[in-house]
């Protein structure tokens, strides 16, 4: 493992209390053509705590672009502080921002190379804009080569790589100065599925073995779960949730996260099903519950005990057991047969037992019973 | 063609290519930082400075949609003032400079214009000023772009010269319309027709080698 940075103190996670990015109720608008303004981020609160990874997810236009470029200072905000460490970059003119963005990293979706220069003379760059001297930019982008797996792809131009091998050069690139935060955007969003998972794994063991604070901007769930902390959710310029990865997983509140989510977590119900699936529920219809377990209860045989306790029949329509953020989550989705005060006593069980369930909807009594049958 | 022609031809040949290298140095001495800064001195770009940035346009357009031939007559006391004198080879390497300065300039801007904005970008993430970028990103990025460009300006720059032939410039111009038009020699017309071409191809080719050999976007085997 390579020496860290040149000689900018670290930031270690375990002796730093503040966060080391955060937002304090900034806002920012656009003046567009129209002489009206569209308010890109309104009223933003968030806080990075240093050596965590946190992901922003939002569909495009939320205003996660503008989110992250105002950390480094790319934009500016109308209303609010930022702060990354001891600098306020809100109130910083252009040349002592110039300074504190050698200390924040950046990467790119179109990995933004240089296409006149090498790999080597990518991740140089930063190295040069600092005016350090030849030996030392030669050293210190070997080790970065090492570190990011591209000794092979040292002389090599943009055009002769992959698009990982690309953003592996960008990975380089952003750590060339040793940054203690590291900005992504949109980082994995040109990228084929497995480079994705690889180039997010390089991500998340920069994060655990440089110490890196990582904040991260993407519209894909599966990115915020393969390594974020942290998640924020933004909608429309304001953030409508934010917590811990697990949570915001497992109780998401805002429709805009369940719709982000939806296919990820592998909660959908057989087509056939969901097709038939009404909200009100008309005679002889049977109940569709979600079951989510979440931690130490993803294991138990939890139909089984509903049957035996409460003497309620539920039919498995779906179910998966998944892993997100290291602990296991399973959700079910069962349909409960018809007949008075069946959902309530269902529900009240699964509360009693710590699980947490969605009533999805009824399904027409001639499907539920052909399913009860088979 | 007598010996005396074959001298002739080679000492206005000479004096062709003198004139047309000089202009070409010191236009793209003059053009390439005045097309950065048109590149760059744009609304919401690096050095926005939209006020000047339109003067110099002004300017630049004025000059570059002056017939050539009336540039010539109409800077003559500039020329005197620079060369000493308005007649012979050096003085029109005087006006050749002033109409080549302003469509470098057009050239290299159209050249740095065409750099991604995600570069500038990348460059100003890391700390770099407005100088580091130019220096570091839009020139390099802009160099095949620029190759091409003067490669162009070249050409343009043997087709004027032979018009200040017309104006007691000297050169390959100059031999064409003494010689070959007023005195009757076609073939001292033609043989300045073909030097021109062959010179003209020569510059083509070894400007698209030398911008293909510096671009490096395109894969090559």
């Amino acid at each position: 493992m390579p020496d860290i940075p040149f000689d900018r103190p670290n930031t270690d996670p375990r002796i730093a209390s503040q966060p080391l990015i955060s937002f304090e109720g900034v806002s920012k608008t656009y003046a567009t053509r129209q002489r009206t303004s569209v308010s890109a981020l309104a009223d933003i609160d968030l806080a990075v705590p240093a050596g965590s990874v946190l992901g922003v997810i939002g569909r495009s236009g939320a205003g996660k672009s503008t989110l992250i470029r105002l950390v480094n200072g790319l934009e500016r905000p109308d209303v609010g502080r930022i702060r990354v460490g001891d600098a306020e970059i809100s109130a910083l003119d252009e040349r002592a921002l110039r300074r504190v963005r050698r200390g924040v990293g950046m990467i790119f979706q179109h990995f933004n190379l240089l296409s006149s220069r090498s790999a080597f003379g990518n991740i140089a760059l930063p190295l040069e804009i600092e005016g350090r001297g030849k030996a030392e930019i030669r050293a210190r982008v070997e080790e970065l080569l090492a570190l990011t797996g591209l000794e092979d792809q040292r002389d090599r131009y943009p055009s002769e790589l992959s698009g990982g091998q690309k953003q592996r050069v960008g990975i380089a690139r952003a750590l060339a100065t040793g940054p203690s935060v590291l900005l992504s955007d949109e980082a994995t969003s040109a990228l084929d599925p497995e480079t994705t998972r690889a180039i997010l794994a390089l991500l998340r063991r920069i994060n655990r073995e440089l110490g890196l604070t990582i904040l991260l901007i993407t519209h894909e769930m599966s990115v915020i779960r393969a390594i974020a902390d942290r998640v924020a959710v933004l909608e429309n310029g304001r953030i409508v949730e934010q917590g811990d990865v697990f949570e915001v997983f497992t109780r998401p509140q805002a429709e805009v996260t369940r719709t982000l989510l939806a296919g990820e977590m592998g909660l959908t119900l057989p087509a056939a099903l969901a097709a038939q699936l009404g909200r009100e529920p008309v005679s002889g219809a049977a109940a569709v519950l979600r079951i989510a377990f979440r931690g130490p209860h993803a294991n138990d045989p939890i139909v089984a005990r509903l049957a035996r306790e409460t003497g309620i029949e539920a039919n498995i329509l779906s179910g998966t057991v998944d892993e997100i953020a290291g602990q296991p989550f399973g959700s079910l989705a069962v349909s409960l047969p018809a007949g008075p005060d069946v959902v309530v006593r269902a529900r009240a069980f699964l509360d009693a037992h710590g699980l947490v369930s969605d009533l999805l909807g009824y399904l027409p009594a001639r499907s539920a019973e052909d399913r009860h049958v088979a | 063609m007598s010996p005396e022609m074959t001298r002739l031809l080679l000492q206005a040949t000479g004096d062709t290519l003198t004139m047309v290298a000089l202009a070409a140095a010191l236009g793209t001495l003059f053009g390439l930082p005045l097309g950065v800064f048109l590149a760059t001195s744009r609304r919401g770009e690096l050095l926005a400075a939209p006020w000047l940035n339109g003067v110099l346009g002004l300017v630049v357009n004025a000059t570059r949609s002056t017939p050539f031939i009336i540039l010539v007559v109409a800077i003559i006391p500039f020329t005197r003032l620079i060369a000493g004198t308005s007649i012979g080879t050096w003085a029109a390497t005087v006006p050749l400079t002033v109409a080549s300065t302003p469509f470098i300039a057009r050239l290299v801007e159209a050249a740095i214009r065409e750099v991604d904005p995600g570069l500038v970008e990348a460059a100003r993430a890391f700390g770099a000023s407005p100088t580091q970028i130019i220096r570091k990103v839009l020139i390099p990025e802009a160099l095949p772009g620029i190759v091409l460009g003067l490669t162009l300006a070249v050409v343009s720059l043997l087709g004027y010269s032979a018009m200040v032939g017309a104006v007691g410039g000297g050169g390959l111009g100059d031999l064409g319309i003494r010689y070959g038009y007023q005195r009757f020699r076609p073939e001292m017309m033609l043989a300045v027709v073909v030097v021109l071409i062959v010179l003209v191809q020569a510059v083509q080719t070894l400007g698209e080698r030398l911008a293909s050999r510096l671009n490096r976007r395109i894969r090559r085997a």
